[in-house]
């Protein structure tokens, strides 16, 4: 019986390849033009899954970042002097291009990137081509935003982004600033550079002026070059908090906007009333998607003490049904680490869970031989002096500690200097509104989990960061 | 001299304001303050680092109250300090003048507009979070909320040079929105300041909810900016370098940040600048699922 | 084959009590935990976008097949086309003998004969429904007359209706009375109870019915009678196995599921396949404990089947129609 049913062991259904052509090397590009490194620096982009080198990219340093932030300077006049209504047709074309392409950018994302087609088909690439779109419609309404009459752009914007959505960071950062008349210098990460430089033929196909948005892959010097470059009037940056400290730090008394969106350790608060079903999915979404990789993860489970088994029960009978492996796999629901490094550093904290008495569960799945791979993995008996509770993973690594009352999960839940996200699962509809009113929390998902929206505005309490991206909000980091 | 005037007069010792009382500086440190010709007018508290830090606990204890006030609760609050500082308009006016050097008639433009910017935060209160929040048009079946919320501690340095009128220009936003503050008072000009204090205490706000220590600014700021428990800092009254310090020190927890550029003309329209500089928006999320299948076809 | 306890004895020792009263059944049922609609039908989305192919396509095709109550349900159902029906199920596919046979053939009680007869000794079972189907607005006496005529007629299957108007009024205990005595007069028959979830409403309804139905006994418990305006969905579907499988969890007691009406192509079955095999899994992947109550969606199995075997795109004109 068993034998044949094992049968429905689903094949192998890859999504091809073939749709992305990668070149073997990538330029800057500056001012409209794919261009060496100014010290021909080079780095390579390697596929998490399969550590096969996908692309040689140039590297910018310090030389490059001033020739960007120069072409964006030069392009500021003309840009921020167009009528709205042209900056916007740019930003629908743009939109529609992601749209035509999107196949190929996920595929593009996937490979570099390491997390599943699904995700990248199913929310990466739709929110993306979704945020150009409706920060096109701004640009020609930006007296209506409430941030004055005749509202003005700032200049440059220097932008550092992360590698765990890099295309959707890129549309977060460049949307509202075109539409509001900034002109961008944008660094992705050095593992996942190449869906950046694929936006920027995607300007060029659009017919972008020159300068307007300039792309300039390279590791964190450039992106501290960028940031300190006399001549950039906006910083805008998505990662960690240690660095987005060192940004604060470095920008203090110049005057420069910033606006940094960092880490988090969300909490997931599990009520003993909640729809155990749709929680259960809802802590799964929270935690596995992305690999974890996701900065508003719900990586601590709250349980109300009294659901505590049931519901733990259910999570890993659930997760004993994630699909690991091929990320271009369209059944595959955990794809690989981003890189060895990520890989490192999500072992070192689980294993510090160990040390300090948390069990670990991990759900039975096959790790490939090659590439970098984390099991989804669960600790229980966790409490808040523990590290896997306090610190922030950053990978499939659920947290799971236990509550009694609504007022003792709120505290838990605020006791972090984090402020990202949370959620809250509670068929009781005040129950919902007095601990969404209560939690210190920039998004707070209600019966839901990780969803996200380009009207939604998304940022942090605390030390998660501060300005908000999406939204009408999301316009008064571009203007003034 | 006729005996009347020979009365000899009761000189107030002024204190700093904590948790709504009003303490010496723990240091035991006064410094001599004078008026816009260098006159003596009273000595005003030093407010040590440890004052400050007393301050960051009373503000704290008094975030979840005030913050967790109706906004009506905080506009009928706010009025009530401008109805307390209009009864008390001729000593402000006199205070003021000493301070700044003004004429009784420049002094009494000031305190009264001091008094009207009262009434314009106090307005503002119930009306902030339908200015700047909403519901989103999300693209999915959810009902999708932002409300702005207050950041929590905010330290305040107050502006040096308009005592009163810049003074509550910077702090009015601050509480209408349900932050606490912390304020460090012009560190030459401190007395509007520490009378203020007893206008708040008197009006309903609940202790904690405004904490005004007086000294030196370059003493008690960087304390403030360094604190792990202060959200959030307004430079108004820093000098450039002090600033850039400050700014520097708020990055360790990440501190809300509002540097403005000076000059500051406290006469203008405030906006909304600064009502919105301590506000944090928390976006909520609900499923909206439809009633159900229903019907039937025989 | 392990053995699997039975359903027909009704609510195992454990919940015994839940049934004891009214307010004690309503207790229990309003306790069960609350479905939100939004996640739910996100859940049964996410999983349809699933990718079968090749090997796994073939095996669902043929499980689809081997798991078709193939119905007719219509007044105008006579015995040409009831034995029509018959001859179909045994060999669905008559150019291709390696298609296996349907489960069962589901009629009308006065046609059962019918179908008994034609599918003698061919493995097929007859189901019939009962309980004056499909409204179930008929006193209760002539209901279980219905299932004794439709078991009398040779009937291996009964398919109930429960009486929606008293779950609708609250009258849990009612309704649960009702399908023990459906039960006890079916006894040796497997029951399936159909809640007509389109009725029904809301998923916290279809939540209680589940577990209202199989703690009467039921054998499969059933979405629909094909007969409302919204019959089997994915979303009222997976409420249905996510509560058998908390059921066996705490009673040790498996119950099938049959989503029945609305499921038309190959591409969909094997999408309610894919609910099963990740909701409540492996054991459930058998004609034993899963069946669609479907007609036309045989044809568009077998069409997708010859598609496989000979890598062209087949047509209606290659599958028999009855």
């Amino acid at each position: 019986m068993t034998a044949e049913h094992k049968l429905f062991a689903y094949a192998p259904a890859p999504e091809s390849r073939s749709v992305v052509d990668i070149a073997p090397s990538y330029g800057l590009f500056v001012d409209g033009e794919f261009t060496d490194a100014a010290d021909g620096r080079v780095f390579k982009s390697v596929a998490p899954a399969t550590e096969e080198v996908l692309s040689e990219v140039a590297r910018a340093g310090e030389a490059d970042v001033e020739r960007a932030v120069a072409a964006a300077r030069r392009a500021f006049t003309s840009w921020s002097g167009l009528p709205g209504a042209e900056r916007g047709k740019y930003l629908f074309r743009i939109a529609r291009i992601i749209q035509e392409r999107s196949r190929e950018l996920a595929v593009l994302e996937t490979l570099d990137n390491g997390k599943p087609i699904r995700e990248t088909r199913d929310a990466d690439l739709p929110l993306v081509a979704a945020h150009f779109f409706y920060y096109a419609g701004w640009a020609d309404k930006l007296g209506h935003a409430g941030f004055g009459a005749d509202p003005k752009p700032l200049g440059v914007a220097g932008q550092v982004i992360p590698w765990n959505f890099p295309l959707l960071m890129l549309a977060w950062k460049i949307a509202p600033a075109l539409a509001c008349g900034n002109t961008v210098v944008l660094k992705p990460a050095e593992t996942t550079p190449l869906s950046a430089l694929f936006f920027a033929d995607i300007c060029r196909q659009a017919g972008l002026p020159r300068g307007v948005v300039n792309i300039l892959p390279g590791y964190g010097d450039a992106g501290a070059a960028l940031v300190a470059h006399p001549d950039v009037d906006k910083v805008a940056f998505t990662g960690s908090t240690a660095v987005g400290k060192e940004i604060a730090r470095s920008v203090a008394g110049t005057g420069k906007r910033l606006t940094l969106e960092l880490g988090g350790k969300g909490a997931n608060i599990v009520f003993d009333d909640a729809p155990v079903d749709q929680a259960v999915e809802g802590i799964v979404g929270g935690i596995f998607f992305n690999q974890g990789q996701v900065c508003c993860a719900g990586s601590r489970l709250l349980v109300q003490e009294s659901v505590a088994d049931e519901v733990l029960d259910a999570l890993k009978r659930r997760l004993a049904t994630l699909r690991l492996g091929d990320p271009l796999d369209k059944n595959t629901d955990i794809g690989a680490i981003n890189s060895a490094e990520q890989l490192a550093r999500i072992t070192e904290l689980a294993d510090a869970g160990d040390a300090e008495g948390a069990q670990r569960w991990t759900a039975p799945c096959e790790l490939p031989g090659s590439g970098y791979w984390f099991a989804p993995t669960l600790f229980t008996g966790v409490t808040q002096a523990h590290r896997v509770a306090r610190e922030e993973i950053f990978g499939p690594v659920l947290s799971v500690l236990t509550f009694r009352t609504p007022a003792e999960a709120v505290a838990k839940a605020n006791n972090t200097p984090y402020g990202l996200s949370a959620g809250v699962w509670t068929e009781k509809g005040s129950r919902i509104l007095a601990v969404a009113d209560r939690l210190r929390a920039g998004v707070v998902w209600a019966n839901t989990f990780n969803k996200f929206d380009p009207t939604s505005p998304f940022g942090g309490y605390k030390e998660s960061g501060f300005g908000r991206e999406g939204g009408r909000h999301g316009l008064e980091a571009y203007l003034r | 001299m006729t005996q009347a005037d020979a009365r000899l007069s009761v000189l107030k010792t002024y204190k700093l304001y904590v948790g709504g009382k009003f303490p010496r500086s723990e240091s035991g440190r006064v410094y001599e303050v004078t008026d816009a010709k260098g006159r003596w007018l009273a000595n005003a508290p030093r407010a040590s680092r440890k004052d400050a830090r007393d301050a960051v606990v009373a503000a704290r204890k008094a975030v979840a109250g005030w913050s967790g006030a109706t906004a009506y609760n905080r506009g009928q609050v706010l009025y009530r300090v401008a109805e307390m500082l209009q009864g008390r308009r001729e000593q402000y006016v006199a205070e003021v003048a000493d301070a700044e050097g003004l004429s009784k008639a420049r002094s009494a433009a000031q305190v009264d507009a001091a008094i009207d910017r009262w009434v314009w935060y106090a307005g503002w209160t119930d009306k902030v979070a339908q200015v700047v929040g909403g519901g989103n048009p999300v693209a999915g079946p959810y009902f999708n909320l932002s409300a702005p919320e207050p950041t929590g501690v905010v330290a305040v340095v107050a502006p040096q040079e308009s005592a009163l009128l810049g003074l509550v220009s910077v702090l009015a936003p601050v509480i209408a929105t349900g932050n606490a503050a912390v304020v460090v008072a012009a560190e030459e000009r401190p007395l509007p300041a520490l009378t203020l204090a007893e206008v708040l205490a008197t009006s309903d706000v609940p202790g904690g909810v405004v904490n005004v220590l007086s000294g030196r600014t370059a003493e008690i700021a960087p304390t403030l900016a360094a604190h792990q428990d202060v959200n959030a800092i307004d430079l108004t009254g820093a000098d450039a370098e002090l600033a850039r310090e400050l700014e520097v020190a708020a990055a360790d927890n990440l501190k809300r940040v509002l540097r403005p550029e000076p000059p500051y003309d406290w006469t203008a329209d405030p906006g909304t600048g600064r009502l919105t500089a301590f506000l944090e928006t928390k976006t909520v999320w609900h499923p909206t699922g439809g009633l159900g299948v229903s019907g039937s076809a025989y | 084959m392990p053995r699997i306890p039975t359903a027909a004895a009704g609510p195992p020792a454990s919940l015994a009590d839940v049934t004891a009263s009214d307010a004690a059944l309503r207790r229990f049922l309003h306790g069960l935990p609350g479905v939100d609609p939004v996640g739910l039908e996100a859940r049964a989305a996410a999983l349809g976008t699933r990718s079968i192919k090749t090997t796994a396509k073939a095996y669902a095709l043929d499980l689809a097949v081997s798991m078709i109550d193939l119905t007719t349900l219509e007044g105008s159902d006579t015995p040409g086309k009831v034995r029509a029906l018959c001859a179909k199920a045994r060999t669905p596919d008559p150019t291709d003998r390696t298609a296996p046979a349907v489960a069962a053939v589901c009629v009308y009680p006065d046609l059962a004969a019918v179908a008994a007869e034609s599918l003698a000794g061919s493995g097929v079972k007859v189901a019939s429904v009962a309980t004056a189907f499909p409204s179930g607005r008929a006193a209760p006496e002539v209901k279980l007359a219905d299932t004794r005529a439709a078991l009398a007629a040779g009937a291996d299957e009964i398919d109930m209706v429960i009486d929606r108007g008293a779950f609708l009024a609250g009258r849990y205990l009612e309704v649960y009375e009702q399908i023990r005595a459906v039960r006890q007069a079916a006894a040796g028959a497997r029951l399936k109870v159909i809640f007509e979830t389109g009725e029904l409403s809301t998923y916290d309804n279809i939540r209680r019915a589940s577990w209202l139905g199989m703690l009467a006994g039921a054998d499969f418990i059933k979405t629909s009678t094909g007969k409302v305006g919204v019959n089997a969905t994915p979303a009222n579907t997976l409420v249905l196995l996510e509560a058998v499988r908390d059921y066996r969890a705490a009673t040790g007691v498996q119950v099938g599921v049959k989503p029945a009406g609305g499921i038309r192509t190959a591409k969909d079955a094997v999408k309610f396949l894919v609910l099963v095999n990740e909701t409540a899994g492996d054991d459930w992947l058998d004609n034993r404990w899963f069946r669609f109550g479907a007609s036309s969606l045989l044809n568009d199995l077998l069409m997708q089947r010859q598609k496989l075997r000979t890598g062209r795109y087949s047509g209606p004109d290659y599958v028999t129609v009855d």
